[in-house]
């Protein structure tokens, strides 16, 4: 299907937005591909990590928020690493999945559901917990068996144990993400 | 008896790393007439070349042969040399044992014995060379410049400022090309007219300037130094001699006509200055429009004038100067895309307008007066198509060469309509974004942060729906299609030869490559020259350019022009053909095929037995002749030799070779 480019003002907004909180110009991309090139994940990905500044500049904001890349993409910085301008694509990436959990556009349920537990792990101990993060991930996706192999080695060099994994702070990380939530339910209200 | 002296260079290891130079200096004492043969590490140099002489006077040596380099590099070196000894510099020759030997090859036994037949080979041709002497031709110190755009007009300053007489040849009635047309220029945004215009006044008042418009060039003769040159003064109908450019003329004349400088979007009248600043200031009437010239009636102008200067009895006049050197600047013009590009309209679509046309919009005194405005509805236009490459990098319906300034000119005019309405928006539809040049890139980086959209790809249809223009195209980043409804597309069209280029190459006997330009003498080390000599070139005549890059051109053109100019004669090379006119049959197959005209037929006195008779033999001109050798291989009869060479050393060397 076709895209028309005309009349895109809103979600040409939503885009600077993003590229404004991550502290990028979209314009300073030359799309020479050396992100994609480079990308661990993008073998995976439906658009390509160069494709995804193209889509954005020209107000395609919804082919990015359909995507699997912005769900696929490890954050792991090689882009950015490699980018002639020192573009923050790991940042537009973070904001575009922001985005589209906020409409309930998932595009992996595995990503979204692991990022979840994480954070609801580290809210609860002040520190993830492998055994939890582990257990809950592969009962909720029902990839039941998914790492199992590894347990051994794990329980052998005391990656995973009987004991938590805590920290003395724990009340204060808790406290911490409790106003991060805040904030982000704050912005809804402030949306609506 | 002649005696011949065998210099083998080792140029370091470049040959003798391959090549056994002392076994070729041992072979070549050997050969008939050596009486000398050596080697040595670096022939060229000050102690090789004084080794040279003192070997010329210790042997009593009459002819060299040097085995090294290609003659292309130091042969001029050597003939240099010879001047200062009682050798004559052409009896020398140059056995390239470097470039067609020791650097091809890698057996060294298998070299040394081709090094061996090479400097066998040169030391056979030079027992039959002959001594050749210089000649000098007198240098007329005029030169002609053909085309009053930015180029003709910056080489005629710069020839003029040097102290030389020039006279600018325009064949519109006013000088100033395509820059005066332009709005503003890339990358620094000022004023096109207000840079050129200045320009064009300071030729019209230079006392070394004889400015020449409405005139066409109508024939060349002569060559470097002294060229004969016919111009032709065409009809202007008003005698500028008397008209002041009161400009009444204009304000009463009943005819309209389509606007050539607006580009088809607005009017003129019949007399009719082309804009307002041009020079000369003074009108000129339209033969081809006027209703007194086509039906005999009207005249209003001449009753207007107050000084009585419309003649309608003007007639074209030719005249001929002599000049001694020749600029070509005839610049370009536009493709004609209408015929070429049907998916876009071809020309229906009146919102569909060239790059010029967009330059005249824009332009403060352009038909608009400088209000972006689409043709069709005179309303601004909000969403703008740019479509680059048109025309151009398109083997099939336009040219396969990149016209160079449009990228450029795209993103001004991306800029410019940004920039006028506010809350426009741009498309630029791009294959590749080529700016390489002094703040270009920046340029572009600018406009994009501007908020031009650019998107990858050629439009590949233009059509008409509910009053919009819709261009659709691929995204080819996104791999995608893309629609976008425009009001107006620009397109930004290719570079092309200026009409009647042709005529000009012809009458001037240059060359020109295959798409029309005119052909320069060497991409890289003659840019300038043509390879007729004493004609140089300047701006787009050569290939597209942008301004910058015009001006250098014209600039360096003058600088050569300045540099023949600044002797008072010139000196020629001797190898150039010669004709045996005892042997020549006139058959005229040599006229044909010299490249630079410089063989004509003439008549000659002549008796077979006891009768006198005429007879036509062939004759070369000196002056003209470039040694290329064309008309030696054409000739029949075999009476025409290349002087230093002649079939007789060439035959001397297939012999040597061949032992």
């Amino acid at each position: 299907m076709d895209r028309c480019l005309n009349n895109r003002e809103n979600a040409k907004a939503l885009a600077a937005r993003i590229a404004k909180d991550a502290g990028v110009d979209l314009q300073d991309c030359y799309q020479c591909g050396k992100c994609s090139g480079g990308c661990p994940m993008a073998g995976d990905m439906d658009l390509m990590p160069r494709q995804i500044i193209q889509y954005m500049r020209l107000g395609l904001m919804g082919d990015v928020l359909r995507s699997k890349s912005i769900w696929l993409c490890a954050a792991c910085h090689t882009c950015v690493d490699r980018c002639p301008h020192d573009i923050n694509l790991p940042g537009l990436i973070e904001g575009a999945r922001m985005e589209a959990k906020r409409r309930g556009m998932i595009g992996v349920k595995e990503v979204d559901k692991f990022t979840d537990i994480f954070l609801e792990n580290v809210k609860m101990f002040g520190k993830n917990q492998e055994v939890v993060l582990e257990g809950l991930y592969n009962v909720t996706t029902g990839h039941l068996m998914q790492d199992m192999v590894n347990v051994p080695h794990m329980l052998k060099h005391k990656i995973v144990g009987p004991e938590l994994n805590t920290t003395k702070q724990a009340a204060e990380v808790k406290e911490l993400m409790l106003r991060a939530q805040a904030a982000e339910n704050e912005r809804k209200r402030g949306e609506q | 008896m002649s005696r011949i002296g065998v210099f083998v260079c080792h140029c370091g290891t470049n040959i003798a790393g391959t090549v056994d130079v002392a076994r070729v200096a041992e072979a070549m004492k050997a050969e008939p007439g050596v009486v000398f043969a050596t080697d040595y590490k670096y022939m060229c140099s000050e102690p090789g070349q004084q080794m040279v002489k003192d070997m010329i006077k210790e042997h009593k040596l009459d002819r060299i042969v040097i085995c090294s380099c290609t003659p292309r590099m130091h042969e001029n070196t050597f003939r240099k040399m010879l001047k200062d000894t009682d050798v004559n510099p052409y009896m020398l020759e140059i056995a390239n044992i470097r470039e067609q030997c020791s650097w091809v090859h890698t057996d060294k036994e298998k070299a040394t014995e081709k090094a061996i037949a090479l400097a066998r080979m040169a030391v056979a041709k030079v027992g039959r060379d002959f001594p050749l002497f210089t000649s000098t031709i007198p240098i007329h110190k005029k030169a002609l410049v053909i085309g009053g755009g930015i180029a003709g007009i910056q080489a005629a300053l710069d020839i003029a400022d040097a102290g030389y007489q020039v006279t600018l040849l325009e064949r519109e009635p006013s000088i100033g090309g395509r820059m005066v047309m332009l709005d503003k220029t890339f990358p620094t945004l000022d004023c096109s007219a207000c840079i050129s215009t200045p320009k064009m006044v300071e030729v019209s008042a230079h006392p070394n300037i004889e400015l020449r418009t409405s005139c066409e060039l109508e024939d060349v003769s002569g060559y470097v130094g002294n060229f004969e040159v016919t111009i032709r003064q065409k009809a202007r109908y008003v005698n500028h001699d008397i008209c002041t450019g009161c400009g009444l003329c204009e304000t009463k004349c009943p005819t309209k006509v389509i606007s050539e400088f607006n580009q088809g979007m607005s009017e003129r009248r019949a007399i009719y200055k082309s804009f307002a600043q041009a020079v000369p200031a003074k009108p000129v009437i339209d033969p081809d429009h006027c209703r007194k010239l086509q039906e005999g009636k009207c005249g209003v102008c001449q009753a207007v004038c107050p000084l009585k200067a419309i003649n309608f009895e003007d007639k074209d006049t030719t005249f001929t100067d002599t000049y001694g050197a020749i600029i070509v600047s005839t610049g370009y013009q536009l493709i004609q895309w209408q015929d070429l590009y049907p998916e876009y309209g071809g020309g229906r679509f009146k919102d569909v307008i060239s790059g010029l046309q967009f330059e005249r919009l824009v332009n403060a005194s352009g038909p608009t007066e400088g209000h972006i405005l689409r043709p069709s509805d005179q309303t601004e236009p909000k969403d703008v198509v740019i479509v680059k490459c048109v025309g151009s990098r398109d083997p099939k319906k336009g040219k396969s060469y990149c016209s160079r300034a449009c990228c450029m000119y795209a993103a001004k005019h991306a800029h410019q309509i940004l920039e006028k309405i506010p809350d426009s928006n741009v498309y630029v539809f791009y294959m590749d974004v080529r700016t390489p040049g002094k703040g270009y890139e920046e340029f572009y980086d600018r406009t994009r942060k501007d908020g031009a959209n650019y998107i990858r790809g050629r439009v590949a249809k233009i059509y008409k729906e509910g009053g919009r223009l819709i261009c659709r195209g691929e995204d080819s980043l996104l791999g995608r299609q893309v629609t976008v409804e425009a009001d107006l597309v620009i397109l930004e069209t290719a570079m092309v030869p200026a009409d009647g280029i042709g005529e000009v190459v012809h009458k001037l006997g240059i060359a020109m490559d295959a798409d029309g330009w005119v052909q320069e003498a060497h991409p890289k080390l003659r840019p300038v020259e043509t390879q007729t000599a004493g004609v140089y070139l300047a701006g787009t005549c050569q290939g597209p350019k942008d301004i910058p890059d015009t001006v250098a051109q014209a600039s360096a053109a003058a600088a050569k022009v300045c540099g023949l100019f600044s002797k008072s004669e010139m000196e020629t090379s001797p190898m150039t053909s010669k004709v045996d006119q005892s042997k020549c049959c006139g058959c005229g197959h040599c006229e044909v095929c010299c490249p630079y005209k410089a063989i004509t037929l003439v008549e000659i006195d002549d008796r077979e037995g006891p009768k006198k008779i005429r007879r036509t033999v062939a004759s070369v001109n000196s002056g003209l002749c470039q040694g290329c050798g064309c008309c030696a291989a054409a000739c029949r009869t075999g009476a025409i030799d290349l002087l230093g060479f002649t079939n007789d050393q060439i035959l001397r060397e297939v012999d040597a070779l061949c032992q």
